[in-house]
């Protein structure tokens, strides 16, 4: 770490104007239709100040606080994938040119970027999408382009919600790296106003606090920050046990647990799609009347039939197949192929899901039953 | 005119819209007729060259006796026959009539029922023949409708995605209104295509596309009777265009039953 500083209110839509001035478009949070969205913001007027979210499986709603909390909810049904893995973009052009074809690729939208007020689990979530996308034998160039400049302003969850379950990802809900600045909300307090506590990840990170008036922190900011993320911590009620998880799904295919699960899915792909890490696409080709060609790039999941379609049919037709490949990719298969968890614990799949199905529950059942199998061969 | 393939546009029982899309098709429609013969089109042309035809279009469902015999002519006729819309792909809103008398309904209806001449119900086109695409939607989208002329031009498949239209509100940002506001909605069981028009203003999927690819309506049962909405309210949302197609037929069963899951 680079040190710490503590930021007035104010501070804040400093640095959102700092960030606008050194040309990053500023993504952040901000209400739009009844949930907090990820969209550009020009000031701190624009986040969600005074504004909760309630969630819990397929459930999902915004409330009033009776504060002034900035941060003062989680996650949404927006993940930073939407910005660096967009959701549809056209990667070349093709057109004949009588002997052959002219390939020519689009332009990538490479405007640097500042995730603003990003949180632990989506910054882990990041990582993890760039050692699948940007650091594997065939990094992607356009995800690349858009993401290796980002500058990452992160916040710690104070109040982590009924789906969150980081903790036991070890990703949050305190960010512990991967962000330039890091901000701790400090509400007010009887002769203490409203406040942030920033760590300073990185020299650049630094370089943007100096251009916004800060000062240092009092010991009291800094007990208050870390009182306020181990609190965080302990009010996590949501929890799933990772140990020999990779094994305990790879050694369970035919467990009945997941066609029971398959009979409440719907396949509406939304847990895939709102996964800050799911980062399957496909590829469409389209032509116009005078034969020029594109190839689209675009979101896919998964959990449809087509996804898995080839010559003769799709190779997972049973919506158990897809849940099972689902999750065993998530938190099993992702760690041989990529040396981490898919899962950073933000809860998402488990708040956007209709049916309300909650991959923690699903892991607790196979795992119990797996237990009391085991402890009844033993005493047999 | 062109010498590209014939392209024949026919239509049963509905209402036209579908090859309005078509013609809606302002920028595109010259070029379109500079690439495809057009043969028949009785919307755009009262020209009409005889079969056979390349491509057919075919719009409507099948209503009477004499439908029947004109859509064995036009397959007959035609080399691919591509089904166009609610009406054609599921017999359309007139497929309400499938559950009701209709001779009662004819005298209720007409001042001389004795005219009326038509079958007790309104059927889509692949329950008579053999379907080579279906595009779907009340009507078709229209960038789908030329997407599949020039996939068939250029010998591609076309760009039509059988998933639901979840996809589509996931990929334009759009917030689930079933899970952030409690609004029933038939995303999930729908077949994409419209973009996620509907959710996009807040308002529930109503279906106009009908059954996605899987279309778990079982499984939609719980969550659509846990918005509150009473059963009747369900029996309508899977009562309107694709009101006939077995996967909305069951999901009216499961309404009445209370939003039970099979
Ligand atoms: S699997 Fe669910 S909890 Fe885990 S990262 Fe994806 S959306 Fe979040
Ligand atoms: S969000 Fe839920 S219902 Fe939809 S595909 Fe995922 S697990 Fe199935
Ligand atoms: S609004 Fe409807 S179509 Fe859109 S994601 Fe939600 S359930 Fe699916």
């Amino acid at each position: 770490m680079n040190g710490d500083a503590v930021l007035e209110l104010t501070g804040l839509d400093a640095l959102i104007a700092a960030l606008i001035a050194r040309g990053y478009r500023v993504i952040g949070p901000r209400v739009q239709d009844g949930a907090i969205v990820l969209d550009e913001l020009q000031h701190a007027a624009d986040l969600p100040v005074g504004v909760k979210d309630e969630q819990s499986p397929g459930r999902y709603r915004l409330a009033p606080r009776s504060d002034n909390a900035h941060f003062g909810y989680v996650v949404g049904p927006h993940a930073y994938k939407r910005v660096f893995h967009v959701p549809v973009e056209t990667l070349f052009r093709v057109r004949r040119d009588g002997r052959g074809f002219e390939v020519t690729e689009t332009p990538v939208d490479a405007r640097p970027v500042a995730l603003f007020g990003a949180r632990a689990c989506d910054v882990a979530a990041t990582t993890v999408q760039d050692r699948v996308l940007a650091e594997g034998a065939h990094p992607d160039p356009r995800y690349v382009a858009r993401r290796k400049d980002a500058f990452v302003v992160a916040v710690a969850c104070n109040e982590p919600g009924a789906t969150c379950f980081c903790a036991s990802m070890n990703t949050g809900p305190r960010p512990a790296d991967g962000f330039d600045l890091s901000l701790t909300e400090l509400l007010p307090e009887p002769g203490v106003p409203h406040r942030f506590y920033v760590e300073v990840g990185t020299e650049r990170g630094r370089a943007v606090l100096d251009e916004v008036a800060h000062a240092l922190p009092s010991d009291e900011d800094r007990r208050r920050a870390r009182a306020l993320a181990d609190a965080a911590v302990a009010s996590m009620d949501k929890h799933l046990e990772t140990r020999h998880l990779r094994d305990l799904l790879i050694d369970n295919p035919e467990h009945p647990r997941w066609r029971a699960v398959a009979e409440r899915c719907i396949t509406c792909t939304s847990c895939t799609l709102v996964c800050p890490t799911c980062f399957c696409s496909s590829m469409d080709d389209v032509t116009s009347l005078e034969g020029e060609a594109e190839r689209v790039r675009r979101w896919d999941s998964c959990f449809t039939r087509s996804y898995s379609y080839m010559h003769g049919g799709p190779a997972r037709p049973s919506v158990e197949a897809r849940y099972r490949h689902w999750l065993t990719h998530k938190l099993a298969g992702w760690i041989d192929q990529f040396g981490s968890s898919g899962c950073v614990g933000c809860g998402r799949c488990i708040t956007w899901c209709p049916a309300g199905i909650d991959l923690t529950e699903e892991v607790a059942a196979i795992r119990a039953d797996v237990k009391a199998a085991r402890g009844a061969s033993k005493e047999a | 005119m062109s010498n590209g393939p014939s392209l024949g546009v026919f239509k049963f029982a509905s209402c036209d819209g579908c090859q309005l899309s078509l013609l809606d098709c302002e920028d595109e429609i010259l070029a379109v007729a500079k690439a495809v013969r057009i043969a028949n089109f009785p919307e755009a042309s009262r020209a009409v060259v005889e079969g056979p035809y390349d491509v057919a279009l075919v719009e409507g469902s099948v209503t009477t006796a004499h439908d029947l015999q004109r859509l064995l002519r036009v397959r007959q006729e035609s080399r691919v026959l591509v089904t166009i819309g609610a009406c054609a792909t599921a017999g359309g809103i007139q497929a309400l009539r499938n559950a009701a008398d209709v001779a009662e309904y004819t005298r209720v209806v007409y001042a001389h029922p004795e005219y009326i001449n038509t079958l007790e119900r309104s059927t889509p086109i692949a329950e008579h023949v053999k379907v080579d695409y279906e595009l779907r939607g009340c009507p078709v989208n229209k960038r789908q409708l030329l997407d599949v002329l020039l996939a068939l031009l250029h010998g591609r498949k076309p760009d039509i995605h059988p998933h639901p239209v979840c996809v589509e509100c996931k990929m334009a940002g759009t917030t689930c209104v079933l899970v952030a506001n409690g609004t029933p909605c038939l995303g999930p069981v729908t077949h994409a295509g419209c973009g996620a028009l509907c959710p996009s203003y807040a308002r529930g999927c109503f279906g106009c596309y009908g059954p996605a690819e899987d279309a778990r309506v079982g499984a939609l049962a719980g969550p659509l009777a846990a918005s509150g909405a009473k059963p009747d309210e369900l029996v309508r949302l899977y009562s309107t265009f694709n009101v006939a197609a077995p996967a909305f037929q069951e999901g009216q069963r499961l309404a009445r039953e209370g939003g039970a899951s099979k």
